[in-house]
Order: C-alpha cells, then sequence, then structure tokens
C-alpha cells in the first residue's frame, strides 16, 4: 500500500457540491412552478417542457459529439436547465417545431459558439426567447387561458401587463392571490410567483446562487413603480399597488431567480451583481412603461449581460488589508 | 461571535482525536534530524559520524540569524550526517543517530513542577528561544526568536497565540491547550514580556469550549490576558485571519508584516515550547502530533521526539488501513502528500492526516462556469478564478497588479470550486514567478557596489 500513495498539492479535500450538483439543484428548483404551471395550463406544459428540454439535450451532445469533438458535457445537467428556462418563457400553445428552433438557438448559437458552459456571454434560454419573439410574434403572444376560465377572463388573451400597458386594466384588476398562484394568461414557467419563490427559498438554502442579484432587482422595480406612482399624483393603495403588480406579474420573478443568477452570464463580485441588478431592474421598468413591449424582463438582462465583462474589469473585490 | 473579516470555508472537522488525552510515543531506535527544519539557512551540524550524544544536547547550530537551532531528541551515536529522503523524496541533508538509552544532557529540568516566576530581561528570554531552537509549531517553521525581535522603528502592541487549530481533523494544539493550559499561560507571559507588551489573546475557535473553558479560568489570574472565542471558519488560523478576527485590523499587502498593525502571533504549542525553554532549559526535541484519519484504528494524540520515523506513529495508530490513498504531513487544507512515511517528524509537524483513496483522489476538472464561489471564499479579496487563468496566460503583470502575491495558499478556492479546478496549483506557480520578477526588479534597481 505504501507504495502507491497519491500525492498532489493541497488542498486534498474538495467540494461535494460540483457543476452537476448545482444545475441539478435548479431544475429541482423550477419544479414547483411546473406543477403550478401544469396545473394553470393543462398538460401542455408538460409537453412542451419535456420537448425543450430534449431537444436541448440532444443539440448540445449533437454539437459536441460531431461538430466541437470535444469532451460531452450534456451529463452537467446545464442543457437541462436551459430547456427548462426556455419552455417556461414559452407560451403552452406555442407549436412544437417553434420550440425546437428556440432550442436549437439557445444552444447552438447562444451557448455552444462560445465554446459551452461557462464562456457563453448572454444567457442561452433568453436568446432564444427573444429570438422567438422576433421571428415568431404572433404564435408567441398568443396567451392560452388557464383551464379555469382564470381570474381574467374579461380580456382573454391579454397577459396582465400587457392589459395594464394598453389601459384595459388597472394593476389591481387582479387581486394579490391571482397573481401569487398564477390564476392568468401568461408564459408557461412566469405565472406562479409564490411557486418561482419557493425555488428560489431551495437555492438559497442549497447555496447556489446568493439573494443580493434577485432582491435587488425586484426592489429595484418596485421602488421605480413607486416613484412613478409617486410622479403621477397617484396616492393611497395605488402606491403599494403599482409597485406590488410589477414585482408580481409577467417575468419579473423568473428572471430575477433563475436567468439574471445565471453564473457564466452575472458579475464575479457581490457590489459588480448589485450594479448588474439595479441596471436589469431600471431597464425593465423603462421598457415595461414606456417601450414598445409589455414585458421587458428578457431584453434587460440580456443588455445587462453585455455589460458584465466591463463589469468584472472594473469591480474589484474588496482586498484584505486595503483601505 | 468574532471571525475574520471576507471569504473562508467551512470543511468537515473531522476533530476524531479530539478527546483522546496525549499519549508518550516509546523512543525511537534511530532518528534523522533533517538541518533544514525552518525558513531561513539550514543549521550547520556541530557532530560527526561516531560521536556520542545526549537527549537535549546541541547537535546543529543555527546557520545565520534567520535560522534556528538543533538539539538531539535521543541519546546515543551518530551514525551519519548524510542526504537522505524527505516526506516528499526530496534529499535533505540530515544526522541519523542510534539511540542508546535515554540519557539527557545537564540544565534541562524534566519535572513537571510549574515554574510561574521570570525575572529575565527581553533580552534574556530571546536568548534562551533562540538557544532552544524554537520555530512556529503551526506549520510555518518561523524561527521564535526572529519573530520576537521587534525591528527598530516598530512597536508591538499585543501578542496573539494561536489557539485556532482550524485545519480539519488536527486536535495537537486542543489537547496541548488542555493538558499544559497553566504552562502556556505562563508561556504568554514570557512573550509578552519578550516583546515588551501589557496585552495578550488567546484566540481558540468555538468548537474546542472545554479549551476555552479551561484556559478562561487560568487568565482570570492572569492581568491583561483574554480568551477570545472564535467562529468556526477556515482560514482563521491564517495569521492575518487572526489578527482581523480578534483586533479587527487588516495587515496591508506584501511587504507589510503583523508588527506593522502592532501584532505578534504565535501558536499555541509553541507558546508552551516557550515556557519549557525559558523556564526549564528545555529545547525543542519533541512535540505533541496528531495521528488521525477516519480509517485509522485508533486516531490519537502522541508526544512524539524529533526525528521518529511518521511509521513509528502511523503503527501506534494500528497501522495503515488496505483502503489509503493519501497520508498528509499536516491537515488536509494546507498538508504536504507524502511518498516516503520512513521520514522524520518535525518542527512543523502538527499531525499525519491518513486519507482514504475515494477520499484522496482529485475529482476530474471540467471547466470554469464562473460561479464566482472561489471569489467569495477567497479570505484575502483576491479573484481565484482570474488569478489561476491568467497564470496559465503567463500574463505576470496581471496577476501583479490583481495582488497574487497576497495569497496565502489556504487553498479554499480550489476546495470549494464546482468545476474541480486546480486553481492553487496554478496560482502558487504565478504567485511563485511574481515573486521572483519583483526580486529581480529590486535587484536590477539597487545601486551597484
Amino acid at each position: 500500500m505504501a507504495n502507491k500513495l497519491i500525492v498532489a498539492p493541497a488542498p486534498h479535500v474538495q467540494t461535494s457540491q460540483s457543476t452537476a450538483h448545482i444545475m441539478r439543484d435548479v431544475v429541482i428548483a423550477l419544479m414547483p412552478a411546473l406543477v403550478v404551471s401544469t396545473i394553470v395550463f393543462g398538460f401542455d406544459v408538460l409537453r412542451v417542457t419535456a420537448l425543450s428540454v430534449a431537444a436541448c439535450v440532444v443539440f448540445e451532445f449533437l454539437i459536441q459529439k460531431y461538430v466541437v469533438r470535444g469532451p460531452l458535457t450534456i451529463s452537467n445537467w446545464s442543457a437541462v436547465v436551459t430547456g427548462v428556462l426556455l419552455a417556461f418563457n414559452l407560451p403552452a400553445s406555442i407549436p412544437w417545431w417553434i420550440v425546437l428552433i428556440g432550442a436549437f438557438v439557445a444552444i447552438a448559437i447562444a451557448k455552444m459558439t462560445f465554446g459551452g458552459l461557462g464562456k457563453n456571454p448572454f444567457n442561452p434560454a433568453l436568446v432564444g426567447r427573444v429570438f422567438l419573439l422576433v421571428a415568431y410574434p404572433v404564435q408567441m403572444t398568443t396567451w392560452p387561458l388557464p383551464v379555469n376560465g382564470g381570474a381574467f377572463d374579461a380580456l382573454s388573451g391579454a397577459t396582465p401587463l400587457a392589459a395594464v400597458k394598453h389601459g384595459l386594466a388597472g394593476p389591481d384588476a387582479l387581486g394579490v392571490q391571482d397573481l401569487l398562484l398564477g390564476n392568468m394568461p401568461g408564459s408557461m414557467g412566469e405565472v406562479a410567483a409564490l411557486a418561482l419563490l419557493v425555488g428560489f427559498v431551495y437555492l438559497l438554502w442549497r447555496r447556489v446562487i446568493t439573494w443580493h442579484i434577485p432582491v435587488t432587482i425586484l426592489v429595484t422595480m418596485a421602488l421605480f413603480a413607486f416613484v412613478v406612482a409617486l410622479c403621477k399624483g397617484e396616492s393611497g393603495a395605488m402606491l403599494w399597488q403599482l409597485p406590488l403588480f410589477h414585482v408580481l406579474a409577467g417575468g419579473a420573478i423568473l428572471g430575477s431567480v433563475f436567468m439574471a443568477t445565471d453564473y457564466s452570464t452575472s458579475p464575479m463580485t457581490v457590489k459588480g451583481g448589485v450594479i448588474f441588478a439595479v441596471g436589469i431592474g431600471i431597464i425593465t421598468m423603462l421598457i415595461r412603461l414606456w417601450g414598445a413591449y409589455p414585458e421587458g424582463m428578457s431584453f434587460a438582462i440580456l443588455l445587462m449581460n453585455a455589460c458584465v465583462p466591463l463589469i468584472n474589469k472594473y469591480v474589484k473585490p474588496k482586498r484584505f488589508g486595503v483601505k | 461571535m468574532k471571525t475574520f473579516p471576507m471569504g473562508g470555508v467551512h470543511p468537515s472537522e473531522n476533530k476524531l482525536s479530539s478527546a483522546k488525552a496525549i499519549e508518550v510515543l516509546p523512543l525511537p531506535e534511530v532518528v534523522n534530524i533533517p538541518l533544514a527544519q525552518h525558513i531561513g539557512a539550514p543549521a550547520v551540524a556541530k557532530v560527526a559520524k561516531g560521536d556520542k550524544v545526549l537527549t537535549g544536547q546541541l547537535i546543529a547550530e543555527a546557520g545565520s540569524f534567520m535560522s534556528a537551532n538543533i538539539h538531539s531528541p535521543i541519546s546515543g551515536t551518530v551514525t551519519a550526517v548524510d542526504m537522505l529522503p524527505n516526506g516528499q523524496g526530496l534529499r535533505q541533508m540530515m544526522i541519523t543517530i542510534k539511540r542508546e538509552g535515554d540519557d539527557w544532557a545537564e540544565g534541562i529540568d524534566r519535572s513537571q513542577t510549574l515554574v510561574k516566576e521570570c525575572n529575565l530581561s527581553a533580552q534574556e528570554i530571546i536568548a534562551r528561544i533562540k538557544a532552544a531552537g524554537i520555530v512556529g509549531m503551526g506549520g510555518a517553521t518561523f524561527p521564535t526568536h526572529v519573530k520576537l525581535s521587534i525591528p527598530a522603528g516598530k512597536k508591538a502592541e499585543c501578542v496573539i497565540i494561536n489557539g485556532v487549530e482550524c485545519e480539519p481533523y488536527l486536535t495537537s494544539d486542543h489537547r496541548m491547550m488542555l493538558e499544559h493550559g497553566e504552562e502556556l499561560v505562563v508561556g504568554v507571559t514570557i512573550v509578552m514580556k519578550a516583546v515588551g507588551v501589557e496585552k495578550a489573546y488567546i484566540g481558540i475557535e468555538n468548537n474546542k469550549p472545554d479549551a476555552i473553558a479551561h484556559l478562561q479560568k487560568i487568565v482570570a489570574s492572569y492581568p491583561g490576558i483574554e480568551v477570545v472565542p472564535l467562529k468556526v471558519r477556515y482560514p482563521q488560523g491564517g495569521e492575518k485571519q487572526l489578527i482581523a478576527a480578534v483586533t479587527g485590523r487588516q495587515v496591508p499587502p506584501p511587504p507589510a508584516l503583523p508588527i506593522d498593525v502592532g501584532a505578534v502571533v504565535c501558536n499555541a504549542s509553541t507558546t508552551y515550547a516557550v515556557y519549557q525553554a525559558v523556564q526549564k532549559g528545555m529545547p525543542l526535541i519533541q512535540r505533541v502530533v496528531t495521528i488521525t484519519g477516519k480509517n485509522l484504528r485508533e486516531p490519537k494524540n502522541l508526544l512524539t521526539r524529533m526525528g521518529t520515523p511518521v511509521s513509528a506513529l502511523i503503527a501506534a495508530a494500528g497501522g495503515l488501513p488496505e483502503n489509503t490513498g493519501k497520508v498528509i504531513n499536516g491537515g488536509p487544507m494546507m498538508g504536504r502528500a507524502m511518498v516516503n512515511l520512513e521520514s522524520p517528524v518535525t518542527k512543523g509537524c502538527s499531525g499525519i492526516t491518513v486519507l482514504s483513496d475515494h477520499d484522496a483522489r482529485r475529482h476530474v476538472a471540467s471547466q470554469c462556469i464562473k460561479c464566482a464561489k472561489c471569489v467569495a471564499a477567497c479570505p484575502m479579496g483576491l479573484e481565484p478564478y482570474y488569478l489561476s487563468k491568467m497564470t496559465q496566460k503567463k500574463n505576470w503583470d496581471e496577476v501583479e497588479a490583481r495582488m497574487i502575491t497576497s495569497c496565502i495558499e489556504c487553498g479554499c478556492c480550489q476546495s470549494t470550486c464546482p468545476a474541480y479546478l486546480p486553481l492553487l496549483d496554478w496560482i502558487r506557480l504565478g504567485k511563485q514567478t511574481t515573486m521572483g520578477r519583483i526580486r529581480a526588479r529590486a535587484a536590477a534597481a539597487a545601486p551597484k557596489k
């Protein structure tokens, strides 16, 4: 035995939290929202999600095997995460071939072209989603109603954000309960705010992410909405209803918890992460309130993704012993 | 509860031997004494083949101010002064002594009687410490008389005793504090006198509540000495981390030293050795070594004579388990993997950790996912992923600008990396290269004689 000792420099202990563990935890954290979404929109949700995941994994496998010819990394679960997140950004009624195109753009163009996991500058699922939104605007904004008709049936086919933007309803048209439980039209994964928050707590508990980015984004959005409400001369209930509506409706929670925290497309320091998150919050609100789209989360995250290398260059951690 | 300001990790503590009282390991038949078992110049051998030596007799003299004396740990005959492989398999000059009985040199008080009074001057204390060959016993092996000689223009404000023992598995300092608390505290008063301060802190992590309570009771009758319980967090035993945890002061980046914030840090076992040297005339010829590992039959704390082969400690703990993958001189975070188990225990050896093949194997590295866990874990506020990458690219200006020389090589980054990247392997290389470049620049800038 003594002549077969392993020799390596210290440290001699390594974490049990591998890349695959982390990615699997993200998938687990997304499961409550998948369940709620299935209850709200029916089995279409499972069909679209399964197709998206399968497509992402297969595309990554094929590219690694036949194009890159590098080591296979699909076992690290990151393609599964991209697949679920892409599906969560689609309406449940989306045609199957659009899902395939989205998965291809996400994996082949946004991820593998740059060298795969850890090297992509933009969040792959969001690139896929934004591509589809621009290329197939009709299919991407045809929202199926919740199977029980939804709390919003007077406005069939419009998401709450769109309804409010176009003046069809006020931000108080939906109760907090409906916003939390997702009883409204929208992308598959974004409607179930409460389920997403359960996932957030799970990710914090497993130390996959820290609270800084999600909380900063949501607080920035709420403050922004509060100031806008003040400037509009609102008073009373509207002062808190508008901020609450913007935080709970649309993709704010899905985006801030699961997409803005994507490791390779967010800054490496806490301070950098806060700057990044404030930027996302502000851009999102600018688009939501004054832009062409009712929802701005995807664009805001992608725009701030582009700033990450700059943030990493200039925002350094606080060094020990340096004032 | 106090702790250091940034980074750090909490690996499984695995303090298997913390309840095991110190046992005396039987005397070895043969010892090998390396002449370089401290930072600085190697000692110069004062004995030759065939010489008879007594236990505690000087056998090698400090080669310069930054060096340390070495004494014979046993009595017997010098059989060789030759190059022998050390724990890492590198050949090193060692004195080999074959034991004959256990006859001690004169002037060494081996009784257990506690001697509290010390009427020596600071210079006399430091001279005795130097004569006894004491070096930092936490692993760094910095000569203690050098550390206690405050450079002109600097002023010490407090002494900090390092009883943190943040390395997983190791318990030698813990047992030392429990079983020799009185002597340790007298040692603290001596160190305080040597550097001329009125205040001393003993930093202990709160996974050792018995040691904290024991020492608190003792220091109650010693004015100026305070026990500071610390939150369990690695690398709290790092000198700079400990100073920050206890005093809140951060030592500026190299070349600044702890004394620049008025602190003198001394390991608990070293402080006990100071007591032994100054009050009892005992040179540093033995120390407590933890022999530990999950698969060892009996992890222990052994009072071991220097020069004893590591294999003797392993035998005393029940022999090397079948599935052993790695034997580490030190703990699993900063210890050095050994190839040669016949190599000797030296002054800096606080423990021997035996890991199973399963625990010892590095996971296969994949690619960086930019999770930033290494940045969050770095207790020096560095960017390990970036330093590692820039070292691979040989971008020496960049690694220097990003303060690679501040790295304390604690291993937090590498142990926390989910992609299992060899971050510290690269950073060590980058740090050494950068320090070489800094030295070369200084040499080029120095006026030619």
